[in-house]
């Protein structure tokens, strides 16, 4: 029983999902490995090498991993899985894109967004916007699984001296290739990294008042996310958008603005550690779930509050 | 071309799910059910690719209940050509429903096939990669925007750092974001022809597929519900609450 994570990286450094999957990889009980499918990617391998508790590294550094394209890295993944019992990668849309394809051309199952490992072949997941917990078990040769990363803690980064091994490239099918990325540039942490997150809703009314939301997150070292309702309304790009099919998140702090709070944005902040809500509704629905509830105009509680942190 | 468009049934997002309390699932009896909302931009997006002049003939596809027949109804009132259920009353899961696709795309032969990037009940996130990996073809996932060209589509994908553009080579599947567009409203004239429309009924067996369910599921609980919190009357307080009291700042 040897489960292998698939790294997620930018070829000079681990994404801190990684962590957190090698994490509930460890929980499985066995060996562990982790594979780093990119290009000139040494960096990330000998980052990969350090994590506590993994037992070997395998690299694939050809061109065709430059992008992670599901195409080629499923045909890769899928050319050493005879050799694992578990397969598993974080539940981002590095994940969720390449490791479905994965599971199909094994013929098993893949379990979704897993947020703890009750046995080597047992596993709890939300459904339903996680309004529900539904425990599976799979009887699958091959466990494919992706990891909510909130669910588990990030293991340790530094301390271990994994060895590190090349492994043969596949040849790329061809059929897909990459074009361009726009990624957003921030100073600020990532959001699913960040200890604070500050968030806007719709209740912000435009993307220029994001600045006061900017400003108190700047104060507190925090994130910026927002709500769907505010990215669908064109105020923020979609990569800050907190809930069921946008970032999963679990900070130590979430202050939550101009939110009402509709089960589709709870589902992606409910397990934060101290919840925070302004807003001058007092019926809204996200009071239900707010450690600290503030019924107030949010364009002078913020700057206000941002006043006050010091 | 042809595109065909998978649409599923599911508890309407509006619904605030119940669990049973046997733990065997959760209530969907007497509930309100509706077509997947991301299957709604995908249906939505082949009309508009059809209206374009890219698409010829548009098939919606749905694998469940006899109830499916109503959110297949739908799909033609937003605008699918035809509709062909794949009748089961079992439960199904993402590898089965890829199975099923895969033969009715053999059998259809579109270029494209758009799906919803995840249902919102079970939330896998599996099925559109899954038949794209069962039939060999490219994928552009989460999709915020896709362009057709000759023999080629150009997706632009939502991902955690912003935005990433694919090029795949036709046929392909593309799975929805919800920037991908905004579904129209169906209207009463187009409800009335859908209802002319052909829905053809098949079996799993007719189809030769295995719908059976790979994982079990052993229970289904209600998640950790969070204490009430208390409301402050003033950012002073708040900011002393936060300091002393939960420490996190």
């Amino acid at each position: 029983m040897v489960a292998l994570v698939i790294a997620e990286h930018d070829n000079a450094a681990l994404k801190p999902s990684t962590l957190n999957t090698v994490s509930a990889a460890l929980k499985i009980g066995g060996p562990v490995h982790v594979l780093v499918a990119g290009q000139q990617c040494a960096n990330a391998a000998a980052a990969a090498a350090k994590i506590q508790g993994i037992e070997k590294v395998r690299v694939a550094d050809a061109p065709q991993y430059s992008h992670p394209l599901a195409e080629s890295l499923a045909a890769l993944v899928v050319s050493l899985a005879e050799s694992y019992s578990h397969i598993l990668a974080p539940a981002t849309t590095f994940g969720k894109n390449f490791l479905p394809r994965v599971a199909a051309l094994l013929d098993v199952a893949q379990i979704s967004d897993i947020i703890a490992v009750e046995s080597p072949d047992t596993f709890v997941r939300p459904i339903y916007a996680g309004n529900a917990l539904a425990t599976v078990q799979s009887s699958d040769r091959v466990k494919v699984i992706t990891v909510r990363t909130t669910g588990f803690e990030a293991a340790k980064a530094e301390g271990g001296s994994a060895g590190i091994e090349p492994v043969t490239a596949v040849a790329d099918a061809g059929s897909s290739r990459f074009v361009s990325q726009e990624l957003t540039k921030s100073a600020r942490p990532e959001l699913t990294a960040a200890r604070i997150i500050v968030s806007g809703g719709r209740g912000m009314g435009n993307g220029e008042n994001f600045k006061i939301l900017e400003a108190l997150a700047d104060k507190l070292g925090a994130a910026v996310g927002a709500s769907r309702a505010a990215v669908d309304s064109g105020f923020v790009p979609n990569d800050y958008q907190v809930g069921q099919t946008g970032k999963v998140v679990a900070p130590e702090l979430y202050i939550a603005v101009g939110i009402s709070g509709a089960i589709q944005h709870l589902a992606g902040m409910k397990d934060s550690k101290v919840i925070v809500a302004i807003n001058k509704d007092a019926e809204a629905p996200i009071f239900q779930i707010a450690d600290y509830g503030l019924v107030a105009d949010l364009f002078q509680a913020v700057p206000e509050l941002t006043s006050k942190l010091n | 071309m042809k595109i065909l468009v998978p649409v599923k049934r599911v508890v309407d997002f509006n619904v605030k799910v119940r669990v049973k309390a046997d733990g065997s699932g959760v209530e969907t009896a007497n509930v309100k059910m509706s077509m997947n909302p991301f299957d709604e931009i995908a249906m939505e997006e082949a009309v508009r690719l059809k209206e374009a002049g890219v698409a010829t003939e548009l098939i919606a596809v749905s694998i469940g209940p006899t109830q499916c027949q109503e959110t297949l109804r739908t799909a033609l009132a937003i605008g699918a050509d035809r509709a062909i259920l794949v009748e089961t009353a079992a439960e199904t899961q993402p590898l089965g429903v890829a199975k099923a696709l895969k033969k009715l795309v053999e059998k259809e032969s579109p270029q494209l096939v758009i799906l919803g990037k995840q249902a919102i009940d079970d939330d896998s996130n599996q099925t559109g990669q899954m038949l794209a990996a069962l039939l060999g073809w490219p994928q552009g996932t989460f999709a915020s925007k896709v362009k057709v060209t000759s023999g080629e589509a150009e997706v632009t994908r939502e991902v955690d750092g912003g935005l990433e553009t694919v090029a795949i080579k036709l046929p392909a599947i593309v799975t929805t974001d919800l920037r991908l567009n905004e579904p129209r409203y169906v209207t009463l004239p187009n409800i009335m022809k859908a209802k002319k429309k052909t829905l053809e009924i098949v079996k799993p067996d007719d189809l030769g597929v295995d719908l059976a369910p790979r994982l079990k599921t052993l229970k289904v609980q209600e998640p950790s519900k969070r204490k009430a919190g208390v409301v402050v009357k003033t950012v002073d307080e708040l900011v002393s609450k936060l300091k002393n009291e939960s420490k996190v700042i």
